[in-house]
């Protein structure tokens, strides 16, 4: 029996959290410390997964661990990560480690940043959505997939109602709760009929993910539940028309949970649409591939336009976020091996670079006070290291050579080109929206004259918030400049999927 | 006749009508501030009682004991543990009650009702359910007009006096056509008598038409429901709390039995009935939740609606939805009761019961909010509570048996239920005090208190998550029903 290493990651926060709520609440550096000290360990964890993976014969399912749950019902603690998963549990470490630097707050009143009031409880919360989150990309069991999806989803109610932007976080926690939760539960209705078209067809009881991939479901089945299963996740993922929720929860969400949410969250819901809706129904999944792709299609452009035109800068990469998430159910509906793999790196590209633009955005309105794009300036000279860390973000974003962005996207506009390549021409007008919305930006935030009211009491980033910024942009220049540290392995992934396909 | 296994299937019943009685002796030597001990008594003893049972009266293969009057199995038995459990921690929460937690009759009454829960769980015969069900239901009538000054309660209990007396006559006449028709009482027995084939559709519809009223009362489902929201609102919070967990659990032991048993030849009739009680009394219950400003008011409609989501198993009419129906019970008796004893905390020492009541609790009391958290995520099916997997298991045996619609249904009113769960821990955690001076006013917990609600909390997440021993137990309650 090996280190169970997917456990340890999986409930290490969970065990964090209750940790945490047990300390005395006026402790409130110990909290942080312990909260920090967990998702260190969370993300060296994640980072040896990951290398491991990559070094080693990166084939199939690995780091594999099994335990009985309920066998009545066949239901199991059933672990794994292939090509597909590793990079995003390395994600979801990234961002976890980050969010806590971000959240850290100092009690200063002066600077007012990171995370004051209840500290305690917020780590503690947050925590649990990262254990959920963790536990989605590792499971292989639905059941247990649900379990931790359910999980993810209402933490963030009390985030973003406790601690998020007074002005809408009522109406933005219970839009995106109502809307995550409606999703979820179609999509289980979905996994409760394969479950028993899976008994009638085979006889076993079962919920493992890679036994229903042999269920043989018939194609009269597949065309049925296709859509509502992954539908139901992708509204996480924020596919159009199901996008509504997304922007306004990431305006009202404190600084480190827009992070998880964009970063993390929204990959949960295009990941657990792959892996469900594609990889377990896949006929369906040629069957209504020109209806995804038109959804995707219609989130990449009108994404980007309606990010052209925010001035609040927290919806812009509210926006640009469905724009992106666009790219990545883009790269699904091609069903291609191209087209898969460009949108297993963009999720990682993606979560990483919308990371960032929000720990940098929230660096900025902690400070300013105002997330206004015509109210601020300036920036550049006071925050010079927020500056750069948003610009390597905003260079991500267009897709830039030797960054991330240009490795995930541009397979992903080579794979839809082979299916369908007027959607590939429209959507790649979003590169240049993209392009201009984030340059105008750069330059009126950080570059325009600073204005007067902003002078003398806008100080610099602390060097938590360094640490945090660096870390988040290491990662998008190595897979830009090193695509062999990912892109392989992701491709291994794809070949999976592809196999299920029928290789097509 | 007294054989050791005759003993073994009543001994629980045996001890608690011990505990009774020592109560009953010992109470009038105590001196007035010495009776809130009556509580510590009988909680202790009931927890001594669920552990001798457990230990010495666990049923081996199903038996016929006393006559036929007593069925000696899982599901009585899982179902009696569960009963207990519920007794314990009401009486824990009933002792700081102002008014009825020095009174040795609370005490009493509330385990002459547990005996006849207990009874119905195990009742396979027609006199001895109805018995079983008068002995549980009379002292719940008293208990809900406890306080006798105050006007809410003594109409809580005469209120739910008049329902449920004609509910139980309803129920009788069943009872009497059942044995007139059957020719005999043995619930065993009426299954071979009272078939498609000697009984007409129509006399059968008529039947188990009387029979479901009375089990709908007991049950709360719409429309039997109207005396529920009064009856919890003003009867005593810690009775209220065990007349939507315990009380409601019992109706559900005996409609899995009368009907799995009695009435299989039936189920399609029967399943229609209960199939349309399920669709409405999830949506009436939940829809009228909505507008609720009282947290009583919405505890006692959200269990309206609870009723409906567990009867789906029943509909279902297999194993696995036997076995979710008793796995729901476990989950729901946990959590509802859980929320009735937070919201008994907080009104011992506010005198509040509005929701808007409810701001800045997570501030006052941090724990205490938290284990609200914990009771209202599991109300609204959110793991790792109990209520999640509870609902999976329902909604799984719906699927399974075709039901797609009433799961559609189900589904469609846990979206609903979210809302107005959530917006309870909106007060919770965002509102605040009118002067924002929450240390000022903290609501502290009384030793029984915390044990009740850290049991009960342990419990509610215990099921959400190690669900396999209690799925277990449930499942061997269901296969009696079946073999």
């Amino acid at each position: 029996m090996n280190f169970p290493i997917l456990s340890v990651i999986t409930f290490l926060p969970f065990v964090a959290g209750v940790i945490i709520l047990m300390m005395p609440a006026t402790r409130k550096n110990e909290t942080r410390a312990v909260a920090l000290a967990a998702a260190t360990i969370d993300l060296l964890l994640s980072a040896w997964v990951y290398l491991q993976y990559l070094l080693g014969d990166m084939t199939g399912y690995q780091f594999l661990e099994q335990y009985n749950w309920l066998p009545q019902l066949g239901i199991t603690l059933f672990f794994g990560v292939d090509g597909m998963s590793a990079p995003l549990v390395l994600l979801t470490g990234i961002v976890m480690f980050t969010g806590v630097l971000i959240s850290w707050g100092n009690d200063d009143p002066q600077v007012m940043s990171g995370i004051q009031d209840r500290p305690r409880e917020f780590f503690a919360f947050l925590f649990l959505l990262a254990g959920g989150v963790f536990g989605v990309f590792v499971s292989l069991d639905l059941f247990m997939l649900f379990f931790f999806y359910e999980i993810a989803v209402f933490p963030m109610y009390l985030l973003i109602a406790i601690w998020g932007w007074v002005k809408t976080r009522e109406y933005a926690a219970m839009k995106l709760t109502l809307y995550l939760f409606i999703g979820s539960v179609v999509a289980l209705v979905g996994a409760l009929a394969m479950y028993w078209v899976q008994y009638q067809n085979t006889g076993v009881l079962s919920f493992n993910m890679l036994e229903m991939e042999k269920a043989g479901f018939s194609t009269a089945f597949q065309n049925i539940w296709f859509l509502p299963v992954f539908l139901g996740f992708a509204v996480l993922g924020g596919i159009w028309p199901f996008h509504n929720w997304s922007p306004d929860g990431h305006v009202a969400a404190p600084t480190a949970v827009s992070m998880f949410h964009a970063g993390v969250l929204m990959k949960l819901g295009a990941f657990a649409a792959l892996r469900v809706g594609v990889m377990l129904l896949p006929e369906g999944a040629k069957e209504w591939a020109w209806l995804i792709m038109l959804f995707a299609g219609v989130a990449v452009v009108y994404g980007a336009y309606i990010a052209f035109v925010q001035t609040d800068l927290k919806y812009m990469i509210g926006f640009s976020s469905v724009s992106h998430m666009g790219l990545v159910m883009l790269g699904i509906s091609t069903l291609n091996e191209t087209g898969l793999t460009g949108a297993g790196v963009q999720m990682f590209s993606h979560g990483v670079m919308t990371a960032l633009f929000f720990a940098v955005t929230g660096m900025i309105y902690d400070r300013a006070h105002t997330r206004m794009i015509p109210e601020l300036g300036g920036m550049a000279k006071i925050m010079p290291f927020a500056a750069i860390g948003f610009i390597i973000g905003g260079l991500v974003s267009m897709g830039m050579p030797g960054f991330s962005g240009f490795v995930a996207e541009f397979p992903i506009f080579m794979g839809v080109w082979r299916e369908q390549w007027l959607v590939a021409v429209i959507s790649s007008i979003s590169i240049v929206i993209t392009a201009a919305y984030i340059m105008m930006n750069i330059r009126k935030v950080f570059f325009s004259p600073l204005p007067e009211n902003l002078e003398g009491h806008v100080g610099d980033v602390t060097v938590l918030d360094k640490v945090a910024i660096v870390t988040l942009c290491l990662f998008m220049i190595a897979i830009g400049l090193f695509p062999s540290v990912m892109v392989p392995m992701v491709s291994t992934g794809v070949e999976n999927i592809m196999r299920l396909l029928g290789g097509a | 006749m007294f054989t050791p296994i005759t003993f073994a299937s009543i001994l629980p019943e045996i001890l608690i009508l011990a505990l009774g009685l020592l109560i009953l002796i010992f109470e009038p030597f105590w001196k007035e501030d010495q009776r809130r001990n009556a509580g510590w008594l009988t909680a202790g003893g009931l927890f001594v009682i669920l552990v001798v049972s457990l230990l010495f009266g666990r049923p081996g293969e199903p038996t016929s004991t006393l006559g036929g009057m007593i069925r000696f199995d899982w599901l009585g038995f899982f179902l009696k543990m569960l009963f207990i459990f519920a007794g314990a921690a009401t009486a824990l929460l009933l002792m700081d009650h102002e008014k009825a937690g020095r009174r040795g009759e609370a005490y009493l009454l509330l385990l002459a009702s547990l005996l006849g829960m207990n009874l119905m769980a195990v009742a396979s015969d027609l006199v001895m359910l109805y018995l079983a069900i008068e002995t549980a239901s009379i002292p719940l009538y008293i208990l809900s007009g406890f306080l006798l000054t105050d006007e809410r309660s003594t109409e809580a209990g005469f209120k739910y006096l008049l329902f449920g007396t004609v509910a139980s006559t309803v129920m009788l006449y069943g009872f009497s056509l059942v044995y007139g028709f059957s020719g005999t009482t043995d619930l065993y027995a009426i299954a071979n008598a009272f078939t498609s084939g000697n009984v007409s559709p129509l006399l059968g519809f008529g039947v188990l038409a009387l029979l479901i009223v009375g089990l709908g009362f007991k049950v709360s489902v719409v429309p039997f429901h109207f005396w529920a929201p009064d009856v919890y609102q003003g009867a005593p919070t810690p009775v209220a709390g065990y007349l939507s967990t315990a009380s409601k659990a019992a109706g559900f032991a005996v409609m899995l039995r009368l009907f799995f048993i009695a009435f299989p030849d039936f189920s399609g009739t029967w399943a229609m009935i209960l199939a349309a009680l399920a669709a409405i009394s999830m949506t009436v219950g939940n829809l009228l939740a909505l507008p609720q400003t009282n947290i009583k008011r919405l505890l006692a409609f959200s269990s309206i609606s609870h009723a409906g989501y567990a009867m789906i198993g029943v509909v279902a009419f297999n194993t696995l939805g036997a076995t979710s129906v008793v796995f729901y019970l476990a989950a729901y008796i946990a959590t509802n009761l859980l929320a009735f004893g937070i919201v008994m905390a907080f009104s011992r020492i506010t005198g509040l019961e509005e929701i808007t009541d409810y701001a800045g609790l997570s501030r006052r009391n941090p724990l205490l909010a938290l284990m609200m958290l914990a009771a209202f995520l599991s109300l609204a099916g959110m793991p790792p509570f109990g209520g999640f997997v509870a609902k999976v298991f329902v909604f799984a045996a719906g699927v399974q048996t075709g039901y797609i619609w009433l799961v559609v249904v189900g589904i469609l009113n846990s979206i609903i239920g979210v809302y107005y769960y959530l917006n309870v821990l909106k007060y919770v955690y965002l509102y605040r005090m009118p002067e924002q001076d929450e240390e000022q006013h903290p609501v502290p917990l009384t030793r029984p208190y915390t044990i009740a609600l850290v049991v009960l909390v342990l419990g509610v997440i215990l099921v959400g998550t190690v669900f396999a021993p209690f799925f277990g137990w449930s499942d061997a309650g269901a296969f009696v029903l079946f073999n």
